[in-house]
């Protein structure tokens, strides 16, 4: 087995396994946090966000998702170390962009600003929700008392502007790194031919963009209205 | 219509004397090239100079002249073949180039292709890749009658499209990754498409993929450039159906 984790192919199953399994969860995340800006009053996202945390599936996927990050991120650092020494000299001139997109042959720079926002993104939220939830307000909603979410995300967004923008590019950065990486994830599985290479680059742009305007949105509608 | 002529040109390559040797950019000028000359003409011209200057000349691979054995190579402005596309570089124009010009001339850049001398590279790695498994076993007999075999029109012209490979190594040269992938998914696809390849179709890919990293190509990440800069257009779909005979293979044993 080893030797198939660290064979090209396997290498690449595993960022595309682990990355499918992102790619499902940033849809459900996009999906709780759009709550966001469906109601000022925050009494939805809270449901949300509640529902989430206490939730027995999501307790369970959420150490599994921690795990995928780790292994995604760590095959991405192997997978690019060993193609990196396989031209050991580089060439003189480059026409690339004739060939071939930017996001695809830049997905560890990309990666690597997704995973800096993450980092960001943590210290801001996760970190309060999960380990410091005394930090946290509450707020009574249909007779429960459940932890006040909304405000502390909602606060950050309508405090600061650099945080508003930090976000919309942590949206895009992703949704850049997908536009490639969705319809990659299939072909390095084998789930591609002639007649779907087309049909999935063109899912693969439909999904980038709405996870890039759907994450985007949320720190832009609280900039433009508060 | 009539050829023009370029009046100058800079053309600057990469001499090495030997493998072990270190390389370096040289620069020659080189005047009244006709745009209806290829590019491997030019090169002759060029050559055919430096030896009158008493100068050794450019190496470079070449044989057939004509688009189908895959011998010539070169690395030109960026692009393997040079800035056409389907071409190798024996079919590349001088037309596709202005007066004035420099041209940058290198050779295949890979850990698996390792310089021999200026432009030649040494691609026996691809034919190692094809002793691991690019073949059919057959056991010899009488022949069966090609008609008698049944193979629908789209698998025959999927494996007709995967066999025009040339085994030229655009591909791994345009690759980010120098990743063979392009080259063995296509003579891997080839043979899979068809009943007599079908057999063995797992091993094969297993065995021809463990080559490819024993050799030291890099890995795909789909970027696509191979397809665009094979100049036989080989389809990367035959990547996706090599993924899937390499990983069913393993995860049926
Ligand atoms: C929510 C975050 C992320 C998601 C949803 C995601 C998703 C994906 C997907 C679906 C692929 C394609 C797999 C394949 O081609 O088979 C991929 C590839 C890749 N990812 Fe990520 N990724 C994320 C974060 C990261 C991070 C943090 C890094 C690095 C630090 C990273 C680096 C890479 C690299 C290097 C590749 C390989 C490029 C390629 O195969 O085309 N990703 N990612
Ligand atoms: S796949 Fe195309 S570029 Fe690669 S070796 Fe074959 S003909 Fe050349
Ligand atoms: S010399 Fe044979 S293909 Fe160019």
């Amino acid at each position: 087995m080893s030797n198939f984790l660290f064979a090209s192919i396997g290498k690449k199953f595993i960022m595309s396994i682990s990355g499918i399994f992102l790619f499902l969860f940033i849809s459900v995340h996009l999906t709780v946090n759009l709550l966001l800006i469906f109601d000022d009053s925050g009494e939805l996202f809270n449901l949300g966000a509640h529902f989430m945390a206490t939730n027995l599936i999501i307790k369970i996927v959420e150490p599994i998702l921690g795990l995928g990050f780790v292994v995604h991120i760590l095959w991405s650092l192997v997978l690019s170390y060993q193609n990196f020494m396989a031209r050991p000299i580089g060439y003189l001139t480059k026409s690339r962009s004739v060939s071939s997109t930017w996001a695809s042959r830049n997905m560890l720079i990309l990666g690597s600003l997704v995973l800096v926002f993450l980092v960001i993104h943590i210290i801001n939220f996760f970190w309060d929700i999960k380990f410091n939830p005394g930090k946290l307000n509450t707020v009574y909603i249909n007779g429960g008392e459940i932890e006040d979410t909304y405000t502390l995300v909602a606060s950050l967004f309508k405090a600061s502007v650099i945080y508003d923008i930090l976000y919309i590019i942590g949206g895009i950065l992703l949704g850049i790194h997908l536009s490639h990486g969705f319809w990659s994830s299939f072909q390095t599985l084998g789930l591609n031919n002639r007649n779907w290479m087309k049909r999935l680059q063109r899912i693969s742009y439909i999904y980038a963009v709405i996870i890039a305007t759907g994450f985007a949105i949320i720190p832009l509608y609280f900039l433009i209205k508060f | 219509m009539a050829d023009k002529i370029l009046k100058k040109l800079n053309i600057k390559v990469w001499r090495q004397n030997s493998a072990s040797e270190k390389g370096r950019f040289e620069t020659y000028p080189i005047e009244n090239i006709s745009t209806g000359a290829s590019f491997l003409e030019m090169m002759d011209i060029l050559n055919e100079e430096l030896i009158n200057e008493g100068k050794d000349p450019v190496a470079f691979d070449h044989d057939c002249r004509e688009g189908i054995c895959g011998t010539c190579s070169l690395y030109i402005n960026g692009r393997p073949h040079g800035p056409d596309t389907e071409v190798t570089t024996c079919q590349l124009h001088m037309r596709k180039f202005k007066d004035g010009q420099t041209i940058t001339i290198e050779p295949w850049r890979a850990a698996a292709f390792p310089v021999i001398k200026d432009l030649v590279v040494e691609r026996s790695a691809f034919d190692k890749i094809l002793q691991a498994g690019g073949f059919v076993s057959v056991n010899t007999g009488g022949v069966p009658d090609g008609n008698a075999i049944p193979v629908s029109y789209d698998d025959a012209e999927e494996s007709m499209d995967a066999a025009a490979c040339i085994g030229c190594g655009a591909c791994v040269a345009a690759c980010k990754n120098s990743s063979a992938m392009l080259f063995v998914s296509a003579k891997v696809s080839h043979l899979a498409k068809l009943p007599q390849g079908k057999v063995e179709a797992k091993r094969r890919a297993r065995s021809m993929i463990a080559k490819m990293d024993e050799l030291g190509f890099g890995g795909c990440t789909n970027t696509g450039a191979c397809e665009v800069e094979c100049p036989k257009s080989i389809s990367i779909s035959n990547i996706a159906r090599l993924n899937r005979e390499y990983l069913v293979a393993r995860f049926s044993e």
